[in-house]
């Protein structure tokens, strides 16, 4: 571990420690059960603040957390991409700034455990390290070296916000953004097939699904919980019946619920235990929005969602009406 | 126009005030119309969640129309002006879940426009008679068989699966340990394409193993 990454854990539990008296408690991360995980943590004492870590194996969002913790004063670790979701949640007014103290930390990218599960025995790993352009698993075999890139986050290898964009306390040196401007590459790909082949990679894709609604639990902005249409009778929107139909219309309204709301933290896509690539729809959706509204979710708190208002005169929209 | 002789079904959302007038006007006028619109009565474009149209879509329609009243004209000033936004948002929506982008539209028709209503409807019709039945997100009711026919004959039903001929120990290893892989989707194909070690095997793998044994398992369209 580099000498700065170090520092940075030293700073942010002595910054945790002293914010303690203030908060009721603090959500952060701390070693998992194997060198890959980190595991998220309650934070109430100084004990509990020196298990703190920060490194790239912290790949939950936090925020996701946040529910049902109203009228808590909350501490919370923050890497850029799960800021954005707090910011979202306010501009929604889900959450008030004043009982939040955010630790924010500029973030180098995450793992794909995905992606080193093809390379590796996960399970085997004994220990994993990452310095500048490499990552050494110790395996029983020997060590693996593996090219950092290879094993990050998608959306760390065109992550814009390394820095979060709101935090009372920021630990670390900034970074430079990797991406200047998504490129959409995944997207472009996966467009050139034709409809049909479209429908039937998602018919192939749903197949898998199980229904656990992992993706649901995971997602910082499914803020509906308890009242979630995809478990109420009344409306009665989906059966609890297994099939593609009803697991595919899940997927479709959950993007359709998230337009202009999704910061595409990806944490849909890591829970699902069947590596269904669901956060495609929503990048869908969210270059769409980019492109007819100019507009992009949980980057600035004061800013209307374009669902929630409209223009007299679209400048994007042609008139339907005179279409043909 | 193919296809004329069949009726697909194409749901309409028409707005109280302006659509829903528009089409009454083309009844009384005695205009002929295709048949296959089935039309809904909503308070106000305003009032069609997107989830309307995509639950229209998934659960048989072939085509689905939105008509509302012409902007600025809507009866309650701007319920219009929302849905403009939200149904553009999905009529670009709609391409990634592999939904053709001219199954759904949405168009403005006021309460006076009965002959343009008539030729909104044809021309919708027409395009959706060319694109043909919606395909369906249904397994073939046999996909479980065929696996269990691969494993042992089916008691539940016995004259599915088994009958396909013998599988080879070989081949149910194969199906057993996750083949065939599935590519991982999640980037641009380009050569070679890396499998994705969560990847597993899916039902439409195993449809495809038993077809290959000389089932017919052949499905798309509705079974009508």
């Amino acid at each position: 571990m580099a000498a700065d990454a170090d520092d940075r854990v030293l700073q942010l539990r002595a910054a945790v420690k002293a914010e303690l008296a203030n908060v009721d408690f603090v959500l952060g991360y701390a070693k998992g059960f194997d060198p890959l995980h980190a595991t998220p943590v309650t934070v109430r004492t100084e004990a509990d603040a020196d298990r703190l870590i920060f490194d790239a194996t912290c790949v939950q969002n936090l925020a996701t957390s946040l529910y049902g913790l109203n009228g808590k004063r909350i501490g919370l670790v923050v890497k850029g991409c799960d800021s954005r979701s707090l910011i979202q949640l306010m501009q929604e007014k889900l959450l008030e700034r004043s009982q939040l103290v955010i630790f924010g930390l500029p973030c180098d990218g995450v793992l794909d455990l995905a992606k080193i599960r093809v390379k590796a025995d996960i399970a085997a790993i004994h220990g994993a390290e990452i310095s500048g352009d490499e990552v050494r698993l110790l395996l029983p075999e020997g060590t693996k070296t593996l090219p950092r890139r290879d094993v990050l986050a998608d959306k760390c290898l065109r992550c814009r916000y390394p820095n979060p964009l709101v935090a009372d306390h920021l630990i670390g040196q900034e970074r430079t953004p990797q991406g200047a401007e998504d490129t959409y590459a995944d997207l472009d790909g996966f467009e050139k097939l034709s409809p049909q082949e479209r429908f039937d990679f998602w018919k192939r894709q749903m197949s898998r699904c199980i229904r656990c609604y992992a993706c649901r639990n995971a997602c910082p902005l499914c803020v509906c919980k308890h009242v979630c249409l995809a478990d109420s009778r009344d409306p009665h929107w989906l059966s609890a019946e297994a099939t593609l139909q009803e697991k595919w219309l899940f997927q479709v309204m959950h993007a359709l619920h998230l337009a202009g709301r999704c910061t595409e933290c990806g944490e849909c896509q890591r829970s699902c235990p069947m590596g269904i690539p669901i956060l495609l729809l929503k990048r869908k959706m969210n270059r769409e929005l980019k492109e007819v509204f100019n507009y992009e979710a949980g980057v600035d708190p004061e800013a209307v969602p374009p669902l929630h208002t409209f223009l007299m005169e679209e400048d994007k929209i042609k008139d339907r009406g005179q279409l043909w | 126009m193919q296809d004329m002789g069949r009726d697909y079904r194409i749901i309409g959302f028409l707005c109280n005030w302006c659509s829903y007038g528009g089409a009454d006007a083309a009844g009384v006028a005695r205009f002929s119309q295709p048949t296959d619109l089935r039309i809904i009565r909503v308070p106000c474009s305003g009032r069609v969640d997107p989830m309307f149209v995509a639950k229209a879509l998934l659960s048989g329609a072939d085509g689905v129309l939105v008509s509302g009243c012409h902007p600025r004209d809507c009866h309650y000033s701007e319920g219009n002006f929302y849905a403009r936004r939200r149904l553009e948002m999905l009529r670009r929506f709609l391409p990634i879940i592999g939904v053709d982008e001219g199954r759904f539209e949405y168009i403005w028709v006021s309460a006076s426009e009965g002959s343009r209503w008539r030729d909104m409807v044809t021309r919708f019709t027409e395009k959706i008679h060319e694109l043909g039945p919606m395909p369906r997100m249904t397994e073939p009711a046999r996909t479980m068989c065929a696996l269990e026919g691969m494993l042992g004959q089916s008691l539940a039903q016995p004259d599915m699966g088994g009958t396909e001929g013998d599988l080879s120990q070989a081949r149910i290893q194969t199906v057993l340990s996750g083949e065939p892989k599935l590519p991982d989707w999640s980037r641009p194909a380009q050569g070679q394409v890396e499998p994705r070690a969560d990847a597993m095997l899916s039902a439409s793998d195993i449809a495809r193993l038993g077809d290959e044994n000389g089932a017919n398992g052949k499905e798309g369209g509705h079974g009508r």
